[in-house]
């Protein structure tokens, strides 16, 4: 077949674009070689649209062992011990096919870790769907949570810790954000790029079938009329092949063989050779007979593009081939040396001895298109001025009913059940905490992690929504006792073509950058999903923060439940009584608008470290952090994890009940202290020049509102468990 | 003691398995599932996981690897054999237990603590066991025990069942029963008590800082037995 516009155009490439190929090549691509530009300068690959902005990132700490570039993250936590994570999107696939796209989603995440010499030691997972009223909802949330279990429980790494939103916005394209750790002792870490010539280069895994092709091209536009007949571009996992690779990987790795290794993700074999050779300056030569496959016929385009799953491509020392082959004979999985490194810096395909393309490796990568789109700043929205009619009308019973059993608030369990979270044997925080935690087997220490988004604020304002991401993360890890160490970041967002969008975008990463920065917190990983839309309605603004931090002796592990009664209950960090996009004002007085709370950055750090101070000093009961539904929905949770009550104490200087208990002011923390503790609290607090208030203290059972109702925890345990239950069956 | 822990393609609770057992003071060796010959043992596990991907049936392919034949051989000479989860599976579909593991009664994956109430304790399995009902862990989604009729029947009969899924005060009910088993079974023996198969994974209840510690009872008097 003949290349001509049309046909580049159908590839998902730009008319400026397609010339650009010509004009590089000086010649009019083969439709193998048209496949390879198409997939290497998608969205999804070359990260065209957000490649400017990426390189703003705040990268950099004493911890960080490796940013981002490489398949995922490192960090060091001490004693030769480095942690490996990724948060990475699937979420035009599990849209189209909600249990495989979710399956594949988690199953790429832990390809990324265990590629870098890591044994994946804990899952977690971001999950958006559109209404709970939407007619889809409960198919793709069914559907996305038994793809997550079935991949995840099958390996046998534990899921510990996620996150499942609901808001209209979403209706047309769901998210799917998985994200995984993996522990690699720091001197055995495995990179990507290739060094060295006449290399030999291997392929190992699964055998090659035409499923997925052109998946990445997918991922990288927006969803119209005719998605259904996008399914067959969706992957097909299984996770006991990955199981295999995951053991026989770790097995060769376990010596000096590997020179390079690169999992075959989006793009499959045609992303994983060039960049690893890309990285090593090199070239490299592939026969693509030689490649295992599972469908007869394939075509070298065919190949090249599929995104089969569970396949990893590996550069070799020479002579290593046959101690290698036998790992893989043993764990029963396909090796084939298929080609070799080079020095010419081209990739070189063969077929059937014919050499059927031949590239420049920095035409696909190094000059893939870069924009500058425009973009548009967000205003921050007016201050809503609430009246004291707004809230007369309300039955603070009701009120707390509604709020507790809200689809955002309310328990996830029904979700959290599915997955095995507690294989491997070390899960000692699981979900429904702050973090998830997980002991790093075999030592005294501990690994926290949480996924957090708020895609409300984001939308409200994307600087300040920014910002509040990557505090809640770290307000997560300080809550079970973790010192916060990094993050990755998985930007969900839009049409960057779009400048509404794009805006969105740019902003949301100021703000991320801006507060990553201050907290010293640096983004190590990530990756980016645009064309988040369905006839031209987008999704909000959705970047999700995955932090990751350390508790150095696990036994200091700290927990949101309320321990014993007739504690004192306080509130760390200032009340401030500001209800503009709270759930509160949005559910109960269907209220959307005004500016997100305000972040104070040095209140945010010099409350996060005071409350790690209390930990330390074993002051703090128990620990939580305010967020969606404020100080009542954050105690109630404390009461609820703990089955005791509270009796809050009568309020001051403020106007109203509901500013008081439901507003969302950042930077807070409720905190669980002995009568008798109060006063080394207060000389710490104060000292710190940390803002606390006394909200009340801890009862048997009973929840007692000054001037208002009184339940019992059981009541509102019930509340908080049931609705998803009901939702879903 | 020995312990031998089988791993097979797929097995995924086979380190926790070897962690446990060393933790409460066996000499525990791995075996792979291509091998033939079993070490020395006084014990031998069939770890959770999804043996061979579970394809076909879950444990099935398992029930006819290379190594099972040792382990049959083993178990019929009176040599303990104890399956968890998975390793149930497995000894079902060789047959050296009777039943079959159906999918959840509600067709989902299930992780949580429950509670078990051991029902036969003149066995070298929990023999001495100072408590009869014991909190612990399953992780399955084909946790649903089924048998006939008859084989019930010659369950109770001969006192094969090892434990009934119940609450925290011990009563066996619907309530209770997390998976759709039939009578509550959580696990059982074959005839003479050498055999175990049961859902629950006591592996993951040995430290205070895990899901509980009644895992820790199991083992330290499963050791205590066979010395």
């Amino acid at each position: 077949m003949e290349v001509n516009e049309k046909i580049a155009v159908d590839h998902g490439l730009k008319p400026d674009e397609y010339k650009k190929i010509c004009d590089l090549l000086k010649r009019v691509p083969n439709l193998t070689e048209l496949g390879i530009f198409s997939a290497m300068w998608n969205e999804h690959c070359s990260y065209k649209s957000s490649r400017l902005h990426l390189k703003k990132l705040n990268t950099k700490g004493k911890k960080v062992i490796q940013g981002p570039g490489e398949n995922a993250g490192v960090i060091d936590i001490g004693d030769d011990d480095a942690i490996v994570f990724k948060i990475e999107s699937h979420n035009h696939p599990s849209f189209i096919e909600p249990y495989q796209g979710a399956a594949t989603g988690v199953g790429g995440i832990m390809r990324d870790v265990f590629t870098m010499g890591a044994r994946p030691i804990a899952n977690l997972n971001s999950i958006h769907f559109g209404s709970t009223q939407h007619k889809k909802t409960k198919n793709l949330l069914r559907g996305v949570v038994k793809g997550i279990g079935g991949y995840g429980n099958c390996i046998g790494v534990p899921t510990i810790a996620g996150q499942t939103c609901f808001d209209q916005s979403y209706n047309g394209n769901i998210l799917v954000n998985a994200m995984t750790l993996g522990l690699v002792n720091k001197n055995k870490i495995f990179y990507s790029k290739a060094a060295g010539i006449n290399k030999p280069v291997i392929y190992v895994g699964s055998k090659t079938g035409r499923d997925g092709i052109h998946g990445a091209s997918m991922a990288s536009a927006i969803f119209d009329d005719k998605i259904e007949e996008k399914k067959p571009t969706v992957q097909v996992g299984d996770p006991f092949t990955e199981k295999l690779l995951l053991e026989a990987c770790l097995e060769l790795m376990s010596d000096k063989s590997i020179i390079a290794i690169q999992d075959m993700g989006a793009a499959g074999l045609t992303s994983s050779s060039i960049e690893m050779a890309s990285k090593g300056n090199l070239g490299i030569e592939l026969h693509l007979d030689k490649v295992p496959c599972r469908e007869e016929k394939m075509t070298p385009y065919e190949i090249m593009l599929s995104e089969s799953q569970e396949r990893m491509l590996i550069v070799l020392e020479n002579g290593k081939e046959d101690s290698a082959k036998k790992i893989f004979d043993k764990w029963n999985l396909d090796f084939a040396v298929i080609g070799k490194t080079n020095n010419t810096k081209n990739i070189e395909l063969y077929f059937e001895k014919e050499k059927v393309a031949n590239v420049p490796i920095k035409f696909l990568a190094n000059e893939a298109p870069m924009y500058d789109r425009p973009w548009k700043k967000t205003k921050l929205p007016q201050k809503i001025k609430f009246s004291n009619s707004d809230f007369k009308k309300l039955k603070f019973s009701d009120v707390i009913k509604k709020m507790i059993s809200n689809p955002n608030i309310c328990s996830k369990q029904w979700i959290w059940e599915q997955y095995d979270h507690t294989v491997m044997g070390d899960t000692i925080q699981k979900p429904g905490g702050d973090a998830g935690v997980v002991r790093v087997h075999g030592t005294k220490k501990a690994v926290a992690s949480s996924v957090d988004s708020s895609a409300t604020y984001c939308h409200a304002h994307p600087f300040t929504g920014g910002k509040q991401v990557v505090c809640e993360a770290w307000r997560n890890l300080v809550s079970v006792g973790a010192e916060p160490i990094a993050i990755t970041n998985c930007l969900n967002f839009g049409n960057p073509e779009k400048k509404e969008n794009m805006g969105e975008f740019v902003e949301c990463i100021d703000g991320i950058n801006e507060a990553s920065k201050y907290l010293n917190f640096p983004v190590v990983s990530g990756n980016v999903s645009f064309y988040n839309e369905t006839k031209d309605k987008g999704i909000k603004p959705t970047p999700t923060i995955g932090g990751v931090g350390l508790i150095k002796d696990y036994k200091n592990l700290m927990t949101m439940k309320f321990k014993s009664k007739e504690n004192l209950v306080l509130v760390i960090g200032k009340t401030e009584g500001n209800l503009d996009q709270s759930i509160f004002a949005n559910v109960i007085l269907d209220e959307k608008k005004g500016p997100p709370p305000e972040i104070n950055l040095f209140n945010e750090k010099n409350n996060g470290e005071t409350v790690l101070k209390l930990i330390k000093e074993k002051l703090a009961l128990s620990v939580h952090d305010v967020s969606l539904g404020g100080i009542m929905i954050g105690a109630l949770k404390m009461c609820i994890a703990g089955s005791k009550g509270i009796k809050f104490y009568k309020f001051k200087n403020l106007t109203n009940i509901y500013q008081y208990f439901f507003s969302e002011d950042q930077g807070r923390y409720i905190i669980e202290v002995d009568k008798n503790n109060l006063k080394k609290v207060e000389n710490i607090l104060k000292k710190n020049s940390v803002h606390f208030d006394l909200l009340g203290e801890t009862t048997d059972k009973e929840i007692i509102i000054n001037d208002g109702p009184t339940f019992t925890v059981d009541k509102v345990t019930e509340f908080y468990r049931s609705w998803l239950y009901k939702y879903m069956s | 003691m020995n312990s031998s822990v089988i791993i097979f393609p797929g097995s995924n609770c086979d380190r926790d398995m070897d962690v446990a057992l060393k933790k409460f003071g066996f000499k525990n060796k791995m075996v792979w599932h291509d091998d033939d010959k079993l070490p020395k043992s006084d014990l031998i596990v069939l770890p959770g996981g999804f043996s061979y991907g579970d394809y076909l049936r879950c444990g099935s392919i398992a029930g006819k690897s290379k190594i099972i034949q040792s382990v049959i051989d083993f178990a019929n000479s009176g040599g303990l054999v104890l399956g968890i989860c998975n390793g149930f599976q497995i000894l079902t579909e060789t047959g050296l237990l009777k039943g079959v593991l159906q999918q959840n009664k509600n067709i989902e994956f299930i992780c949580k603590n429950i509670f078990v109430k051991v029902n036969n304790s003149e066995n070298k399995f929990f023999e001495n066991i100072d408590k009869d009902v014991l909190e612990l862990h399953i992780a399955h989604n084909e946790g649903n025990y089924f048998c006939t009729e008859d084989e019930l029947k010659s369950l109770e009969d001969n006192n094969q069942i090892a434990a009934y899924y119940c609450s925290s005060d011990g009563k066996v009910d619907d309530k209770s029963n997390p998976n759709g088993a039939i009578k509550n079974i959580a696990g059982i023996f074959n005839k003479k008590k050498n055999i175990l198969g049961m859902m629950p994974h006591p592996e993951r209840m040995i430290d205070q800082s895990l899901s509980g510690e009644d895992g820790s009872i199991f083992f330290e008097n499963l050791l205590m037995n066979l010395k």
